[in-house]
């Protein structure tokens, strides 16, 4: 689990992030949505120890982030895997040493060992076949695939993963959705989704929480997005007439058969 | 204003190599990527090394003949000349120059893409010293390598020389010879080579610097590029001058 008390971030005079407190729970697809240039960003960059908060304390299990040792820190993002925006393969490796290399880098098991757990990560992703390609040869949910089976190959506690779905078709993005869902409940990892693909906060969001220029504005799960009243977070998501007039037609729905 | 910022970036610089020389997570993936580093930034730049050497080799040795070269002067002033300006200055300090060029380049960009598409962030995130995993192999790659391509390049330089006394017919190759043999001192060479390990440093280091520290996109990584490249050759010459009159 982890928990966000009183977060702040400002970058000289701008303020971007205002007091968010917010709880990401264990074996759950945790959510941050927002408009482009909401603030998610750079929460889950604190989140991650990228940026350092103004003020505010992250707790990762009672482990508070932000008074750790430098040490520690390092020694805790051994259980963090993190997926960003644009994969970021290493280019000069193949899919299966991007793979393996946590686990050389820091697995004291042997090579075949690691190889065999690589090779694991690589099947659960569907991704065997491409093993020895490099990043360049590969399209980009294929890439999004290999950069998650990295992330897990160090079987983490924490998983983090940045705007999955940016770049790629709606099937692919239900692909790699699903995939994350998927290892969050077979191993039990605290899982948080920044995304503004709405396919996303219908389909996976278990724990949702709506960033608004940079104040936390809303926090729930994906069937109360259906029936909630805040209307900005309403604006956000059913953006559009087409999308607003599903709403309605939902909630007229769930009324007469509740009725 | 400018003071301010040479100050900020030569603490950043302090920072990154105080970050970069620390003891490897594993060292048998420091020791892969510093093979690998040795590949590119120094067997791939032998070929360059070679062919600039050995040209640059023959202009010397026609320039000496035909322009400083007079029946009043001894017979080995050209062989002696071309010997001397090839181990003192052009095969450490010119081809560090070139070498700042290419290697320089290579490496600011490199960082920098990986910079900007996030691959350090995702060392950093592994818990990994992304510094030491990345800048340490190059700077003791190109340390070890550059005393090498010193040495192939005064030796391309010699054969550019014996080729226009065989081929142009400039001067007798016998003639040649004595000069190049004439009141030889061994310390000559090492200086070359010392001073060529101060800038193989200053080439891996400060392009490092540029590349690592990217901020932006693609235009950001040329001018990284491009910066690193320039401040490189102006420390060259500059500590070229220092340690010419150290180590005279």
């Amino acid at each position: 689990m982890i928990k966000v008390e009183n977060l702040n971030k400002s970058f000289a005079d701008k303020h971007v992030l205002h007091d968010i407190c917010a709880t990401f729970h264990n074996g759950k697809t945790n959510l941050i949505i927002g408009q482009s240039g909401s603030g998610k960003t750079v929460l889950m960059n604190c989140l991650v120890g990228l940026l350092s908060p103004t003020s505010g304390h992250i707790f990762y299990d009672n482990r508070d982030i932000t008074t750790m040792s430098k040490q520690a820190q390092t020694m805790l993002r051994r259980e963090i895997g993190m997926l960003f925006q644009g994969a970021a393969l290493f280019d000069s490796l193949t899919v299966f040493e991007n793979v393996i290399f946590p686990l050389e880098m820091f697995s004291k098991k042997s090579y075949k060992e690691q190889k065999h757990r690589a090779l694991f990560c690589l099947d659960r992703v569907n991704l065997t076949e491409a093993q020895n390609k490099f990043p360049n040869e590969i399209s980009g949910g294929m890439q999004k695939r290999a950069a998650i089976a990295r992330a897990i190959a160090m079987e983490p506690k924490y998983l983090f993963c940045d705007e999955p779905n940016s770049g790629l078709d709606p099937k692919t993005s239900l692909v790699i959705d699903k995939l994350i869902n998927e290892i969050t409940h077979e191993n039990n990892i605290t899982t948080i989704v920044n995304t503004h693909d709405m396919n996303s906060v219908l389909g996976i969001g278990e724990n949702i929480l709506y960033i608004n220029k940079g104040y936390k504005a809303w926090q729930g799960t994906n069937k109360d997005v259906l029936t909630s009243n805040n209307q900005q977070l309403n604006d956000f998501i059913f953006a559009s007439d087409f999308s607003k007039q599903l709403k309605q037609d939902i909630i007229s729905h769930i009324n007469t058969h509740n009725s | 204003m400018y003071l301010l910022k040479l100050l900020h970036s030569l603490g950043q610089y302090c920072m990154l190599m105080s970050r970069t020389f620390k003891r490897p997570e594993r060292f048998k993936m420091f020791f892969r990527k510093y093979y690998k580093e040795i590949l590119s930034l120094g067997i791939d730049s032998i070929g360059i090394v070679i062919l600039i050497s050995l040209f640059i080799g023959a202009v010397i040795c026609i320039q000496i003949k035909i322009n400083i070269q007079s029946p009043w002067m001894p017979i080995w002033v050209s062989g002696f000349t071309t010997r001397e300006i090839l181990l003192l200055e052009f095969s450490s300090s010119i081809m560090c120059l070139i070498l700042a060029g290419k290697v320089g380049s290579n490496i600011a960009s490199e960082l920098g893409t990986m910079r900007v598409t996030q691959q350090i962030d995702a060392l950093d995130i592994m818990g990994i010293n992304s510094a030491s995993y990345l800048i340490l192999p190059k700077i003791t790659a190109l340390i070890t390598i550059i005393p090498f391509l010193v040495i192939f390049s005064v030796g391309a330089g010699i054969i550019g020389a014996y080729l226009t006394a065989y081929l142009a017919h400039i001067l007798t190759p016998s003639d040649l010879t004595l000069g190049l043999q004439h009141d030889f001192h061994q310390w000559y060479f090492w200086m070359g080579v010392i001073k060529s390990l101060f800038f193989a440093f200053i080439i891996s280091s400060v392009s490092s610097y540029y590349g690592y520290t990217v901020k932006g996109g693609s235009i950001e990584v040329g001018r990284a590029s491009t910066d690193a490249v320039v401040t490189s050759s102006v420390l060259i010459l500059f500590s070229d001058m220092f340690l010419t009159q150290m180590l005279s």
